[in-house]
């Protein structure tokens, strides 16, 4: 099996402080990878490079594209990189605010992606939000409101739906579930983990939250200031760290 | 002041021909040179100050002295009439600094200046019509970022454009936007055709050329004679050029854009064109509306 997407030696620095650097690893269809640390341990410089947010200073990010097998989407054209985000790729930011269109309804955010690649028919886009409320537990009466009358957590389950409509095949997710209370967490997990599997997804998930790979992530990495210092499966990293930063952060999570 | 004691005709020597210095001509027909070139591109040129505030048509007065010859003939409309403040300052503006000719008749005004309407009468080849735009980018209220908005033009991501009349239906159940309707032209660039109503999206396909200046902006656009223009719309709700289902009462049109006019605090209104030079020379023909009379009787 040939991975959907190969990371070699990426590196990115601010100045003389480091980004993240010298970080390898492949990623195969279906596969859910989690990217843990500390604050600043430079998890989110290496999602947006990733990503294409940001451009790295050395290393190369091949992706298994339809048309064209592995490219380069470091080195790629900004209109073909621009193109795999809308279509082949999703970004679930951190703050839904960051990743929706506030003042536009929740079915114009589901339909953004729809007409960005072409869909002209207003009833088509529509049906289609409707399905994908439905499948993020959004009740379809709720589709001509705006994100702004949403819950947090409605607004990041908005913020998947409209990631997830053009049926991506890697989803980059930044600390899904910031900043929302524990149950509203517990059921984010369970409709990411559900589409997750249904969809045969792979995911890239960086949190600081271990329960959160617990659940989602099929393999882990651990990163502290800008090196990763641990990979393996998620039960063999967590049950059996073996950095002693690793240990520290299995070690303080709180057990209630 | 160097001259106090001056004769009206050194006054108008004071001034170069239509205004603006020759180099600032120079760089506003090399801008219109280049939005013809690329019809619907934005073009950025250093707008200047001109004697009237933001607003009031300083893109549009910039890109007519640019184009004006000795012997052009003016015409200014404003939301159709030849006899608004808008209409009657800039016209006489010209009359002044340019001493050049001016008229009401669409037929016979090689250059018009235009506030939010295309004239009824079909333009033909050798017009020029010149917008005034207040905001030329048609994704400015979806999209802030100017930035943003310059690299969706340059990869022709107009998925966004539809979000906005998605909008529309979802809350109205038609697409509402009634005027500065956007355009695709020549299947590339999507333009923002300035607040005409979409009643005149159609006629952008017309064998005179278009010129748009926005002052504010500092944005210079056109569309070349004969330039496909396409109104942006869903398959199953499809663009419609819409008007007042009314037939002109002063002269009985039932084509021409109309305006309504409230008469009293009781709720009677009338319908008459917009186009002032439109309907005057239907009634000179002969056509008489619901509340019109005979053009002859209404001469006192």
């Amino acid at each position: 099996m040939t991975p959907l997407l190969q990371v070699k030696d990426i590196a990115k620095t601010y100045g003389a402080r480091i980004g993240c650097t010298a970080v390898s690893f492949d990623l195969y269809p279906g596969e859910v990878m989690g990217i843990v640390g500390e604050s600043g341990s430079g998890k989110s410089t290496l999602l947006n490079c990733l990503a294409g947010h940001l451009e790295p200073d050395a290393g190369q990010v091949l992706f298994d594209t339809r048309s064209a097998g592995m490219q380069d989407t470091v080195t790629m054209s900004e209109p073909e990189r621009r193109m795999l985000s809308r279509t082949d790729w999703a970004f679930v930011h951190q703050h839904a605010r960051d990743g929706l269109r506030m003042n536009v309804s929740a079915g114009g955010n589901v339909g953004e992606r729809l007409m960005a690649v072409g869909a002209r028919h207003y009833g088509e886009i529509r049906s289609q939000a409707i399905d994908w409320l439905d499948r993020v537990e959004i009740h379809e009466t709720r589709i001509d409101d705006r994100p702004t009358a949403f819950s947090g957590g409605m607004q990041q389950r908005l913020q998947i739906a409209r990631n997830l409509v053009t049926g991506p095949r890697l989803v980059f997710m930044d600390e899904p579930t910031g900043g929302l209370d524990v149950s509203v967490q517990a059921r984010l997990l369970d409709l990411l983990r559900g589409l997750v599997r249904k969809m045969g997804l792979s995911a890239i998930i960086v949190t600081h939250d271990l329960a959160v790979v617990r659940l989602l992530a099929d393999r882990l990495m651990v990163m502290k200031d800008g090196h990763v210092v641990e990979t393996g499966l998620t039960d063999q990293v967590l049950d059996d760290p073996q950095h002693a930063y690793t240990q520290l952060l299995v070690s303080s999570v709180l057990q209630v | 002041m160097t001259h106090l004691y001056t004769t009206p005709e050194a006054e108008m020597n004071a001034y170069n021909f239509a205004y603006l210095d020759e180099q600032t001509k120079r760089m506003i027909r090399r801008a219109i040179l280049k939005g013809l070139a690329i019809p619907g591109y934005q073009v950025p040129f250093a707008s200047r100050e001109m004697p009237m505030p933001y607003g009031w048509g300083t893109g549009g007065v910039q890109v007519s002295a640019a184009v004006l010859m000795p012997e052009d003939t003016l015409k200014v409309i404003d939301q159709g009439a030849d006899d608004t403040t808008n209409a009657v300052s800039i016209r006489k503006f010209f009359e002044k600094t340019a001493g050049i000719a001016t008229t009401e008749q669409t037929t016979k005004a090689s250059v018009i200046q235009t506030r939010h309407r295309i004239p009824e009468a079909a333009l033909s080849e050798g017009q020029i019509l010149v917008y005034q735009v207040p905001i030329p980018e048609p994704l400015r209220f979806l999209e802030p970022s100017e930035v943003e908005t310059r690299k969706m033009h340059s990869l022709e991501e107009y998925g966004l454009m539809h979000v906005k009349l998605y909008e529309d239906i979802s809350r109205h159940g038609a697409i509402a936007t009634a005027y500065a309707y956007p355009v695709k032209v020549e299947e590339r660039y999507v333009m923002d055709p300035s607040p005409i109503p979409k009643f005149d999206n159609p006629k952008m396909e017309m064998a005179a050329i278009q010129l748009f200046g926005a002052g504010r902006e500092q944005r210079i656009y056109a569309i070349p004679p004969y330039t496909q223009v396409v109104s942006l719309d869903f398959d199953d709700f499809p663009f419609e050029a819409s008007k007042a289902d009314h037939a002109c009462d002063l002269c009985g049109a039932d084509d021409s854009y109309l305006d309504e006019v409230i008469m009293d605090d009781k709720g009677t209104r009338m319908f008459v064109c917009s186009d002032t030079d439109y309907c005057a020379a239907r009634r000179h023909a002969g056509h008489v509306g619901a509340q019109g009379i005979p053009e002859k009787e209404s001469v006192i």
